[in-house]
């Protein structure tokens, strides 16, 4: 047979019909689908961030305690929530229902917890004086260049922005496991492995928002605490 | 395939604890990294290569795609890469634009009018 019928037969064996040609269901291919779009809405957020900041000076206020510690517990609740989830559709993938949902239901807790962590962190700067389009003044004060150039005040928006962005998901991706959690009995192990998918798209998005917001803007030199 | 085999979900917890240990590996060491003095493109250079490697670890065995058909890892990854890429295509502008802020940090100065004849 030349190479070129084969090819074709193969073609035909997984695009004539009659059978799922990725191997996955219609509902998970939706779901990678949407991850895929996601990302396009946070790369876009990111590189927009990046662009702001190359052209312009930049403030980098990030004190060790509490804004690191508190970011770096946050991390630490995300990526022990994605692993639960996965022992989650593990556990449902044994057929083991109950056990999957407890998993799920601690999912949800860690999830919860990067919630609170993260808004008592948002407290902290907006008590400072951190708004959208303000700085706080002894910010403005300690950034300014010595050729007299004011750092930005968009730091305040791509701030607030990706990070409530991110923060919307995780509240989503909240209230869609209580759902699954709550009628996991009656849904396909297919249909928990969908929810674990989003959880974990979830997580891969703060693995680029925690060092680009967070790591690149540290206060190395101490500067705003004298 | 069969329907049994489907609904298997490949890897054991053992290799899903180890993943998350090497998460928390490179999380941490990228904390350590906010603290060496360097400069900022190299900083953004090792965190990305990191932040990439962190989510290659995610997708490929949280988000199973590694267990998965290469059809279906063939169209998700390389488009999503391209598309990332093309969205550099701005940034030139943004070096320009500092470039048209700083240069006129004084006043521009007055031209000496000529004599009168």
């Amino acid at each position: 047979m030349s190479t070129e019928a084969r090819a074709e037969r193969f073609a035909a064996a997984d695009w004539g019909g009659g059978v799922l040609p990725y191997r996955v269901g219609h509902r998970k291919l939706g779901m990678w689908l949407f991850i895929v779009s996601d990302c396009l809405t946070f790369s876009a957020l990111l590189m927009g961030y990046a662009y702001l900041r190359a052209s312009n000076v930049w403030p980098t206020p990030f004190p060790f305690y509490p804004s690191i510690v508190f970011s770096s517990v946050m991390t630490f609740c995300l990526l022990s929530s994605s692993l639960t989830m996965v022992f989650g559709v593990s556990a449902s993938s044994r057929g083991d229902k109950a056990r999957a949902r407890k998993w799920i239901l601690a999912t949800i807790f860690f999830g919860v917890a990067f919630i609170v962590l993260h808004l008592i962190e948002w407290r902290h700067l907006i008590s400072e004086g951190l708004r959208p389009f303000y700085l706080p003044e002894h910010w403005v004060n300690v950034f300014t260049t010595t050729e007299g150039v004011p750092p930005t005040p968009l730091f305040g928006a791509t701030f607030f922005t990706i990070t409530g962005l991110h923060m919307f998901h995780v509240a989503t991706g909240a209230i869609y496991l209580s759902v699954v959690a709550a009628r996991v009995k009656k849904l396909k192990h297919e249909d928990i492995e969908i929810s674990g998918l989003y959880w974990h798209f979830v997580d891969l998005v703060w693995m680029f928002v925690f060092p680009l917001i967070y790591i690149l803007s540290v206060d190395v030199g101490g500067h705003l605490a004298r | 395939m069969s329907a049994h085999a489907e609904e298997h979900f490949a890897g054991s917890n053992k290799l899903f604890i180890s993943i998350w240990g090497w998460l928390l590996l490179l999380t941490l060491f990228e904390i350590f990294l906010a603290y060496k003095p360097m400069s900022t493109m190299i900083m953004l250079t090792i965190l990305l290569g990191l932040s990439v490697i962190k989510a290659a670890l995610i997708v490929a065995y949280f988000m199973h795609l590694k267990f998965e058909r290469l059809s279906l890892v063939l169209t998700i990854v390389p488009m999503l890469v391209v598309c990332i890429l093309l969205l550099l295509v701005f940034f030139p502008d943004s070096f320009r634009s500092a470039g048209l802020r700083y240069k006129f940090k004084e006043p521009p100065p007055v031209p000496v009018e000529s004599p009168e004849p």
